[in-house]
């Protein structure tokens, strides 16, 4: 089963107000056709209303929705053809499975043979063969949610809205349903907006991910240009573990800058010394597995010195707290591979990093 | 010693003892005169068992008769009823327009309203001589014989009863989750498809609940044949029986069985049909919005509205109207006003008022303790039996008024109560006996509710910190179902307050006799009416008040109320 066609969705600076809140304000996003995108944000970002407003179900108040060129605000909700996948599935309760998959191939008035073999296609591209004429309440959490799928796949919508569809699941079947989708996605080619507060979600299915925060997006990018190089406190916190430790730019370089931090650590670390100033305040960004530690004797990169604090094995690796001066803690984490040396409370020892996986913020 | 304890309560615990008394006591009050009735139904002189009597009942075209005729007012009172309840529930539920608060308050007042007062009422404004056909018969020269037979009982009870079908129906449609409409919308489908193929299907099993209370109450209904002197019918024709034939009449017994039967047959029937929908979904992404109307629309809205409802509402005027009047015949209002029939039922005869407030309360007591106990017992209790408990306690949902009542007398007549020195029925004890019994289910349902909302965890606590059993019921559980409970108690007492099935036949003496007694009695003469109306005033304000105030305590939820 292939989609018609895959669409090209275009936000431009769509609003949402309730009441004097706007739960959305300015959102403009360029959509490709084929992307997997993802809106990440925490509950309350406002990143399932902007899908809302796709799919029909709330109207923006600024702002208008195009998709292939055509703006769509005042289309209602059952004739944009846009397949949205609830949150929960919202599955009829006295439909069977079957009624469910082909209730939008009904409302479409398609032959009865059509809608046999589509509603059979789409159960097949969810692995639900077979359980044609179980009710919904006899489905477990996982098997709802692929129904819903099918629901949505049946009807072949020129693009795919999932609101959350994975958060209602268990750990081990999110991360499987997560492959699934990731190569369904991939085969039918079809453009698909995805929402999540899950950061690692994001990372794994995107081709482009936007962050939202307070109804506004504050970074777009690829995962990794999101990973890399977050361009606030709020992205470097969000999308994976950070340590942001308050530094100041102390020297201007042709390449990059020099920043103290600490008990006077200085580092440098990349970044246009057009856009900063000297003696500036600015959060130093450093990714707890993008530093490694030494003993203290012996250490040979770029690095400085601190006293570990505190240990945790979790199994692939160890976490570690280093106090680095006073007050500022900091978190590195170890590969658990064997060889390695362990490092114990009090112990002194020399944090090793590659100064481009450093990250300069401005502060708060 | 590497036993593993495993507690498992004896019956000689004080929750089996608990659960045994309970037991005994539904037994009697329930379960034991329901028997007895059948027994008499189906035992031969010899003592055998015999299906002569039953039989024979299919040989009498009267008892024939009835048995269609109870049928016919059963289903045609809920037909009629869902063409009033369901539009009036899909418009103030799926739509918002100014005053539909209003319209919601006003949608339940003919619940308040007593069937055999209204019944009256109805008389008064569309009788032969009504308000309605006299203005007819001056303009057109010609009545509509709306309140005639079969017509006027069906009629009264209709609007009566609709409000079970609308509040019930509105539950489940206000209960549905979003997003459930949502799919379908997102899928291709509005407007009346949408209706029909996702939101009435999912609203139905809240329909079917509305419909059943509804059957089961007509057929139950005693007052309103009795009122519009229609007897055709199995109660009046079982309460005939017992009163002018005698207790010893098996005939009276077999109507009885009938009526149970009928009762039984429509729950059984719902149950059957329902199982196919037996789903319990949460809205766990909130319910849809109304939509909005204005202007035009929203004055369509209330011209439906109105259609719908004016009729409902015409015996609370009619009864206000008579019950401040002296003389109100063959005209169009009354000829002489008088504040005299209040002076007469409130200072010459305030027995009946007095009378009531006491069974009513007394009744309502029992059974918010038993509810309490009840709930407890089936949701927290470890001990076996629970669920003859449940089952018992849920039975005189469908057991008509009349049927428990010729129970209590076939069982307590003529045996004398220890530490009474006379029959259970000789005094106004039987009443209490018999609402708190009929009205038992209410306040097990409220308190049933309220305790499934508690989490475990809030005794677990208790019990942690060292309370045990009585005293975490008595400082936790008791104190959070408080509300429920007392929602229930109340909707106990009002019901209690106008219950006339069951006490036409069991009050003792005059002067023992309640509030639905004395209006039955007043209205039996034409110089009795303005009384009677003036009673029935103070019973519409009594269970106004009383509804109103379950409302408040059961904030959400008071669908429940209102059904099986």
């Amino acid at each position: 089963m292939r989609a018609k066609l895959s669409s090209e969705v275009r936000l431009e600076g769509v609003g949402k107000r309730y009441g004097a809140l706007w739960a959305v304000q300015g959102v403009s996003l360029d959509i490709l056709p084929g992307e997997f995108f993802t809106l990440l944000g925490p509950s309350g970002c406002g990143k399932t209303t902007l899908l809302r407003m796709i799919a029909g179900f709330a109207l923006p108040d600024a702002g208008r929705i195009v998709v292939d060129g055509q703006p769509i605000d005042h289309i209602p909700p059952w004739q944009r053809d846009v397949g949205l996948v609830f949150q929960h599935g919202a599955l009829w309760p006295h439909l069977s499975v079957k009624d469910n998959v082909a209730f939008g191939l009904r409302e479409r008035k398609l032959p009865r043979e059509e809608i046999a073999s589509r509603v059979a296609a789409a159960l097949s591209q969810v692995g639900l063969e077979g359980l044609e004429a179980r009710r919904p309440s006899q489905l477990s959490g996982g098997q709802q949610q692929r129904v819903a799928l099918a629901r949505t796949l049946a009807v072949q919508p020129r693009l795919l809205l999932l609101d959350e569809p994975l958060s209602s699941l268990d750990a081990p079947l999110r991360a499987q349903m997560r492959l699934e989708l990731a190569r369904l996605q991939r085969d039918l080619a079809i453009t698909t907006i995805y929402v999540t507060h899950d950061q690692a979600e994001a990372l794994a299915l995107s081709n482009r991910v936007a962050v939202l925060q307070a109804g506004s997006v504050i970074q777009e990018g690829t995962p990794e240009e999101l990973y890399r190089r977050p361009r606030s406190r709020f992205v470097a916190e969000f999308v994976g573990a950070a340590n942001l430790v308050p530094a100041e730019i102390v020297e201007l370089r042709e390449t990059g800058l020099l920043v103290e931090f600490g008990a006077g650590i200085r580092l440098p670390v990349p970044g246009d010394p057009a856009r900063w100033r000297l003696g500036s305040r600015t959060l130093l960004c450093l990714r707890p597995e993008a530093l490694r530690l030494e003993e203290a004797a012996i250490g040979r990169g770029m690095g400085f010195v601190g006293t570990v604090a505190s240990r945790v094995f979790e199994g692939d690796r160890h976490l570690y707290e280093l106090r680095i001066g006073e007050g500022t803690l900091l978190r590195v984490e170890m590969p658990a591979l064997g060889e390695g040396r362990i490092f114990r409370l009090g112990d002194r020892v020399r944090v090793e990093l590659n100064p481009e996986s450093a990250v300069l913020l401005p502060p708060e | 010693m590497n036993r593993v304890l495993v507690r498992r309560p004896r019956f000689w615990d004080p929750e089996g003892i608990l659960l045994l008394a309970l037991l005994l006591l539904l037994a009697a009050g329930v379960l034991y005169p329901l028997l007895q009735v059948l027994h008499v139904a189906v035992a031969s002189e010899g003592g055998g068992l015999t299906f002569r009597h039953l039989g024979a009942f299919f040989q009498r075209p009267l008892f024939l008769e009835s048995l269609v005729h109870t049928l016919a007012t059963g289903v045609l009172a809920v037909l009629f009823g869902s063409l009033v309840g369901v539009p009036l529930a899909v418009l103030t539920v799926r739509y918002r327009f100014r005053g539909r608060t209003t319209l919601q308050t006003l949608a339940l007042l003919p619940l308040v309203i007593p069937p055999f007062v209204g019944a009256v009422a109805f008389q008064q404004i569309l009788g032969r001589s009504g308000v309605m056909n006299l203005l007819l018969l001056r303009t057109f020269g010609t009545t509509l014989p709306l309140m005639e037979g079969l017509t006027g009982v069906v009629l009264v009870q209709t609007l009566h009863y609709f409000p079970f079908i609308m509040l019930n129906t509105a539950a489940a449609l206000a209960g549905l989750d979003r997003s459930l409409e949502e799919a379908a919308q997102n899928l291709g489908c509005s407007g009346f498809r949408l209706f029909r193929r996702v939101l009435l299907p999912l609203a139905l099993p809240g329909y079917a609940a509305g419909a059943l209370v509804t059957f089961i109450r007509v057929i139950d209904d005693l007052g309103t044949p009795l009122m519009l002197n229609y007897t055709t019918l199995l109660a009046p024709q079982a309460y005939l029986r017992v009163t002018t034939m005698g207790l010893t009449d098996v005939d009276g017994y077999v109507i009885c069985v009938m009526l149970v039967a009928l009762s039984l047959a429509a729950l059984a029937g719902t149950k059957a049909a329902l199982g196919r929908w037996e789903y319990a979904v949460l809205p766990r992404s909130g319910e849809a919005e109304p939509r909005a109307l204005h202007g035009a629309r929203a004055v369509g809205a209330w011209v439906v509205a109105a259609a719908l409802l004016v009729p409902a509402l015409l015996p609370h005027v009619g009864i206000l109207v008579l019950s401040v009047s002296k003389v109100w015949s063959l005209s169009l209002l009354p000829t002489v006003y008088t504040p005299g029939n209040y002076e007469e039922v409130l200072f010459r005869t305030p027995g009946f008022i007095w009378n009531t407030l006491r069974y009513a309360s007394l009744a309502a007591l029992v059974d918010v303790a038993l509810g309490a106990l009840i709930a407890w017992l089936l949701l927290r209790g470890r001990v076996r039996g629970r669920a003859w408990l449940d089952t018992i306690a849920t039975m005189p949902l469908a057991i008509p008024g009349v049927v428990l009542a010729v129970g209590y007398l076939r069982v307590f007549h003529g045996w004398n109560f220890p530490g009474l020195g006379a029959p259970l029925t000789a005094t106004w004890l039987i009443l209490v006996l018999a609402y708190s019994m009929r009205r038992l289910p209410y306040t097990v349902r409220a308190a049933y509710a309220s305790l499934q909302q508690l989490p475990v965890a809030l005794e677990e606590a208790a019990q942690n910190l060292g309370a045990n059993r009585l005293k975490t019921f008595a400082r936790v559980t008791g104190p959070l179902m408080a509300r429920g409970l007392l929602a229930g108690g109340l909707l106990a007492f009002i019901t209690s307050a106008v219950e006339l099935s069951s006490t036409i036949l069991l009050v003792p003496r005059m002067e023992l006799g309640p509030l639905s007694y004395g209006i039955y009695v007043y209205m039996q003469s034409a110089v009795g009416r303005g009384p009677g109306a003036a009673l029935g005033v103070i019973a519409i304000v009594l269970v106004g008040c009383g509804t109103w105030l379950a409302h408040r305590l059961a904030a959400r939820g008071t669908g429940l109320l209102f059904r099986l």
